[in-house]
């Protein structure tokens, strides 16, 4: 079990950055889609909540990588 | 430490004390988010740029972005000052902010100021409930006997659901009973009445208040305080310390991220899908989650004595697996129930009412057309136009037109019993949720910790549920169930997370170290 925690950090740790990636993507084209300032003011707070999700998501891989929630 | 052992009468009176300001303080919350539209148009005109922002903003972003700013900030106060002084203050700004949109003029009578002060206090409305729930399950926690941990916190769980059902309650009571004549009870809450369910909170708040002025701190935070082992800083200690930050991490990942999409998919994007998508008669929609509310809601205390026993992580992630499983199933049900194909159409008797109104004084009318279609099995269509007739003969606005459809006996008790299981979900991930938390986490720093975790994933996972599954929606035309790949993707992590990372029996580990 030990070993499956650690390697699915890495999972988690692409996953953080990989879900930002794909919302600023998707934000940006709907954005161009529809240019008001309130599709802008939506998609910069959701991104802007997420980018601290997004490295939290990374830091958990981290920790998973190295062990700390090993069974001990 | 050891917990306290309070006598059964104590900790009934300290359930019950904490339980209705938790309550009440839900409510506040929800009656802002059931009454979008209204407000909407009373604050935030369509036509002004810059109220509109403001609009998006307060009922948008105020909800779940302020949350884990509240639960920072009171929950430091908490671990700091005590529990008792810190709900306490949490509650009293919670009802003083809904009081005070009660009595807000709206956009015509002050302007852009209008917006601005709802905004304002829709801020301090998300500020005071993340600072409010985390007291509230630490402090009925710290007086709970270990074994019974789960049962005593789960009637604070319970409180969420509840404050749903009095919002919800409050509303159609007063939407109705302003007049005799249900068309002219609705325009006139609609014009004024709205604002008595934010009124009559401030009679609900003043009594938690002076219960709660009764209530004794913490006993195990006042061993704390009386032994000087306080935290100095909170935040440093819960979050600063990789020891403490990798269960915060744990706890939002594995755990609240997962039961905050169920939370919300269940009782408000249900909602919102049943209202916008289905459209489903207002009044009909409301009843149905109201009467699924009230036959779930025993089952938050069901689960969490049964954590208690069992332990608490697998309830939850069977909730979660539940949920991921039986989505997309459950809301294809509420769209195939009520509708028309497979259904003889009642051609006999079809209806269609016309009327024209003057609008005010002036010589310009509206023009309302009515056609009610029925059919079989007491399925009704209702489809209304509505446009305006110029005296000037301008040319006509473009036409509002409306649907809805109400079902007959047999299709409400089953989309009722779509929704129970839908609440059912909930009651299993949200029930022991409590008591997992503050088993995490050590008193001293316990109000902070717990907070965060909970307020990110209840209150951004989840309250961003039914806007992340509209706006998939808008993006992915064509599919009216693509909206719960966000809830199901995120109950499926946080399941996964939750299964792997999380010890099976958590509360024999940690409640204090």
């Amino acid at each position: 079990m030990n070993i499956l925690k650690r390697a699915l950090g890495v999972i988690w740790i692409i996953l953080g950055p990989f879900v930002l990636f794909y919302l600023i993507r998707t934000g940006a084209a709907e954005i161009a889609k529809n240019p008001v300032t309130n599709t802008k003011v939506q998609w910069f707070v959701f991104i802007g909540i997420f980018i601290p999700i997004s490295f939290g998501l990374v830091l958990f891989g981290y920790y998973a990588l190295k062990g700390e929630y090993d069974s001990k | 430490m050891p917990s306290t052992d309070s006598s059964s009468k104590d900790i009934r009176k300290i359930i019950v004390a904490s339980s209705v300001g938790t309550l009440i303080e839900w409510y506040d919350f929800y009656i802002f988010g059931s009454l979008a539209t209204v407000i909407a148009s009373q604050f935030f005109p369509r036509s002004n740029p810059t109220a509109g922002i403001l609009a998006t903003l307060a009922t948008f972003a105020a909800g779940f972005v302020v949350r884990p700013f509240g639960a920072l900030v009171f929950g430091r106060l908490g671990d700091l000052i005590g529990r008792k002084y810190t709900f306490l203050l949490t509650l009293i700004i919670m009802g003083g902010s809904t009081f005070c949109i009660g009595l807000v003029p709206g956009y015509e009578k002050i302007g852009f100021a209008a917006p601005l002060i709802v905004l304002l206090l829709r801020l301090l409305q998300g500020l005071a409930l993340g600072g409010e729930y985390g007291g509230a399950a630490t402090y009925v926690a710290e007086h709970s006997p270990d074994k019974r941990r789960g049962f005593f916190t789960s009637w604070i769980q319970a409180t969420a659901t509840l404050g749903l059902f009095i919002s919800l309650g409050v509303i159609l009571i007063t939407r109705r009973g302003l007049d005799a004549d249900p068309a002219r009870s609705i325009e006139k809450f609609n014009d004024w009445g709205w604002r008595i369910p934010f009124l009559i909170s401030i009679v609900l708040v003043a009594i938690s208040v002076y219960i709660r002025l009764k209530m004794q701190e913490s006993p195990l935070f006042q061993q704390l305080k009386a032994d000087g082992k306080l935290s100095v800083n909170p935040l440093k200690e819960s979050f600063g310390r990789k020891a403490n930050l990798r269960i915060v991490l744990l706890a939002l990942f594995g755990a609240t991220m997962g039961q905050g999409v169920v939370f919300y998919t269940g009782q408000f994007y249900a909602q919102s899908f049943l209202e916008n998508v289905v459209k489903i008669d207002f009044d009909q929609s409301k009843t149905m989650l109201l009467l699924a509310i009230l036959f779930a809601t025993p089952f938050f205390v069901v689960f969490g004595s049964w954590s208690d026993r069992i332990g608490r992580k697998w309830i939850m992630l069977i909730g979660m697996l539940l949920a991921v499983l039986t989505y997309p199933f459950l809301f294809r049900q509420l769209l195939t129930i009520p509708a028309t194909e497979g259904r003889t159409e009642l051609t006999d008797r079809k209806e269609i009412l016309s009327s024209v109104a003057f609008i005010g004084k002036s010589k310009d009318m509206i023009r309302t057309s009515t056609t009610h279609t029925y059919y079989d099995g007491g399925l009704l269509l209702t489809a209304t136009q509505k446009d305006t007739v110029y005296a000037s003969g301008k040319t006509s606005a473009k036409p509002v037109i409306g649907n809805s459809r109400t079902v007959g006996t047999g299709d409400y008790w089953k989309m009722t019993g779509v929704l129970f299981l839908m609440v059912f979900y909930v009651t299993m991930v949200y029930g022991p949720i409590a008591a997992f938390l503050v088993e995490l986490f050590p008193t001293r720093i316990r109000y902070t910790s717990m907070s965060l975790p909970y307020h990110i994933g209840n209150g951004v996972f989840g309250g961003m549920t039914p806007f992340i599954a509209t706006l998939l929606t808008t993006i992915y035309t064509g599919n009216k169930l693509v909206g719960l790949w966000y809830p199901i993707g995120v109950a499926a992590i946080s399941l996964v997370i939750g299964a792997i990372y999380i010890p099976s029996k958590p509360q024999e580990t940690a409640f204090d170290n």
